[in-house]
């Protein structure tokens, strides 16, 4: 039993990744028709948001304290950070403490605007070619995006540290019962599936119940007629695509801690993210963000030993086992829409 | 000729006399010149530019044919390449088992994927097929280490049975493969005053089997079969609407490139008898989808162009470093200077992918037929002005 709820956890923090990409991938696919195969990298792009502020902030600056010295006996240098030296040693630090939470707020415009520049600029013009020119234009921008953070940031991972309040791990057991250190849970999987949960529910919300997401879903659903009844539908599909990049930017930097981010990881999770799509349903946000989870968990259960002594490997595959089972099962995923990718 | 137009017998005529000159005609500058970093006839690269050309020709009889976008299709080549070295380990160093093999197994392999994969179509058959081709590479890292020996690769050793070959050789090395005893490795250099030309029996052995695989494309590519797979790529619906099942066909089509792919592998570790799990991952897979579209998809000759172009500016862009850079532009003021070697900078050298990816970017955009349309464009330009329009031997047929 413990071990089936520590799976089910170690799932959720790699299934809300899953998920948000996967969400970001359905409502560009729902709204503009476009397969986005940049969508990994917008990902990536996140996470190396939050890898700048989190750089931004250690800027420093190098003093000499001449009452103290090295252990070769010169005056030793003492680098400041220039928030420190600003705002004091308290606010300055916790600034650089949170450097990884901040960035939310750093990411959001960027993503946001980087998410405009692609479908003005690039996206715009491919909504009558088909969907194999749309794979292979937004794949060729992947390796431009990538190939462009690789020459800035270099190859090798990361680390991002997490803010120190959340450093430790949750003795999850413990609240429901069982022996202590039988779960243990990092607190920031717990952010990260309480953050996914939060943007899941946002952006749902956000068009259930406003009346631009309304105008959006009905544009979804037939786009002519939205367009017949006088309503600008190019304009709030471009803001939707942003809204996608956003979602997918900042599933991105909250995953910085829990994954030192390295130029290819938009790529790993680009073909996994798609996988999920299809396995919920091309076109269906709730068949995405279910099947998310659902993957996510079924691969952390695959990676227990137990289930790999009896089926060695099935660790590496069984998101595409399940993925390749469902679709020539239930061809239209597990919440997929009629008509939707049916040509 | 062998039962091709007249148009097409040029063709492959023209194919084969640069597979023959090769040496010569990518080996334009003499060899200690400033110029010989573009010099690319030298056997390691001249095999590459084959190999790949074989392996986009296969990919272009699925995609540019039937319009099924594979996105897997390096699995076929890992597994080729894995079989061929196998069959190096177990039988004798000689190519052609090893050949046949790898194709042999490929072939099986697709049949399999392939019945399966094509029960979808669209993005869904792109992305069934990316997902066959990511469990054979996490399988091929993990579970089967013994038979891919993991993350090392598979290499042959010395103590190695090798049935009907040696497992050493005398001087106790282990042997290189060869042809019925031409070694693949071995090259004869010609010294021509300033200029060096390598003529490698690897290379050559490669273009032979370039032109047997682009003349069966040919082929493929002019009958009923292959009109029958323009049709499946033109209206499915329209097919099967006609009481035609389009699914042999495309399983067919799927096979044989397949096929193409596994005698690329095969080729690959003729020529250097390693294959390690890298060769199957998404990024070839997209390499090959790249080589196609670049060339210009659904030609004869557009994969064989791309595969040729890709691997050459791969390998003349990664050897340009900042100090060559330097070098040219010396001719500007220092300021000047600088600031164009920061900007060329970004797209040579390691950042040979990103030229790649933006390259790639304004052919889907703006030139979707590739090279050959490009360069048809270019030949009508000229054409206007002569009054009699004739059609050139490299004319693309769309397959639309």
């Amino acid at each position: 039993m413990d071990a089936i709820i520590l799976q089910i956890l170690n799932g959720l923090d790699k299934g809300s990744a899953y998920a948000l990409i996967a969400l970001g991938l359905t409502l560009i696919f729902g709204t503009l028709g476009v397969v986005n195969f940049a969508h990994g990298a917008l990902f990536m792009i996140g996470a190396f948001c939050a890898v700048t502020l989190n750089k931004l902030f250690s800027l420093s600056f190098e003093t000499v304290d001449p009452t103290r010295t090295d252990f070769l006996g010169n005056p030793l240098k003492v680098k400041t950070p220039y928030l420190v030296d600003w705002f004091g040693p308290e606010v300055g630090a916790s600034l650089i403490d949170w450097a990884v939470p901040l960035s939310i707020l750093f990411s959001i415009p960027i993503m946001i605007g980087i998410g405009f520049a692609m479908e003005r600029g690039l996206i715009k013009h491919f909504y009558k070619r088909p969907h194999a020119d749309q794979i292979l234009v937004t794949f060729g921008l992947a390796i431009v995006m990538q190939e462009l953070i690789k020459h800035y940031y270099g190859a090798n991972p990361i680390q991002t540290p997490a803010p120190d309040a959340f450093r430790g791990s949750l003795d999850f057991g413990v609240l429901l019962g069982f022996d202590p250190n039988v779960i243990i849970y990092p607190y920031w999987r717990l952010v990260y599936f309480a953050f996914a949960a939060l943007i899941i529910g946002g952006v749902f919300a956000f068009l259930q119940f406003t009346t631009f997401g309304m105008v959006v879903r009905a544009g979804m659903a037939d786009r002519e007629t939205v367009g017949l009844l006088g309503i600008n539908i190019d304009k709030r599909f471009t803001i939707m695509f942003g809204l996608a990049a956003a979602v997918a930017g900042l599933a991105g930097v909250m995953y910085a801690p829990i994954n030192s981010p390295n130029y290819h990881m938009g790529m790993d999770f680009l073909v996994l993210s798609f996988v999920v799509v299809v396995v919920g349903g091309m076109g269906s946000l709730p068949g995405a963000v279910a099947a998310g989870f659902l993957l996510g968990v079924l691969e952390s259960f695959a990676s227990m030993n137990q289930i790999k002594s009896i089926l060695p490997g099935i660790d590496q595959i069984i998101i595409y086992v399940v993925a390749i089972v469902i679709l020539l099962t239930r061809p239209r995923g597990l919440m997929g829409r009629k008509g939707v990718m049916e040509d | 000729m062998l039962g091709l137009n007249k148009k097409d017998s040029t063709l492959l005529l023209i194919v084969a006399a640069m597979v023959l000159l090769a040496p010569f005609i990518l080996n334009p500058f003499p060899a200690d010149s400033a110029m010989a970093q573009f010099n690319a006839g030298y056997p390691d690269l001249m095999q590459r530019f084959v190999i790949f050309g074989i392996f986009a020709i296969g990919f272009n009889i699925l995609f540019g044919l039937t319009g099924y976008l594979s996105f897997g299709h390096a699995a076929f080549l890992g597994v080729g390449s894995y079989s061929a070295v196998w069959m190096f380990k177990l039988l004798s160093m000689n190519v052609i088992p090893a050949i046949l093999l790898a194709v042999l197994v490929s072939g099986v392999f697709a049949l399999v994927i392939g019945f399966v994969s094509l029960r979808r179509t669209g993005i869904y058959f792109s992305i069934l097929t990316l997902a066959f081709a990511q469990m054979s590479f996490n399988l091929a890292y993990s579970v089967l280490t013994p038979i891919t020996n993991g993350e090392t690769g598979l290499q042959l050793t010395l103590d190695d049975p090798r049935i009907l070959g040696v497992s050493a050789t005398a001087d106790g090395g282990i042997p290189v493969t060869s042809l019925f005893g031409m070694e693949m490795r071995s090259t004869f250099t010609l010294d021509a005053g300033a200029w060096l030309f390598q003529f490698n029996t690897g290379y050559y052995f490669c273009g032979a089997v370039l032109l047997l695989a682009f003349y069966l494309a040919i082929r493929i590519f002019r009958s009923p079969f292959g009109l029958m797979l323009r049709a499946i790529k033109s209206n499915r619906t329209r097919m099967n609407y006609t009481g035609l099942n389009t699914k042999p066909y495309a399983l067919a089509a799927f096979v044989i490139s397949g096929m193409y792919a596994g005698l690329a592998g095969g080729l690959m570790a003729s020529m250097d008898p390693l294959a390690g799990a890298e060769r199957m991952q998404w990024t070839a897979s997209g390499e090959v989808v790249l080589m196609t579209i670049l060339g210009g998809a659904g030609t004869l000759i557009g994969p064989v162009l791309g595969a040729g172009f890709i691997k050459y500016f791969e390998n003349i862009f990664s050897k340009i470093n900042e100090g060559v850079l330097h070098q040219w532009f010396s001719f500007l003021p220092d300021g000047v200077e600088n600031g164009a070697v920061w900007v060329v900078e970004h797209f040579v050298g390691p950042g040979w992918h990103l030229t790649l990816g933006l390259l790639f970017m304004l052919v889907v955009t703006f030139l979707p037929g590739g090279l050959v349309e490009g360069g048809q464009r270019i030949a009508k330009l000229f054409r206007r002005k002569s009054t009699e329009p004739q059609d050139g031997a490299t004319q693309s047929h769309p397959a639309e």
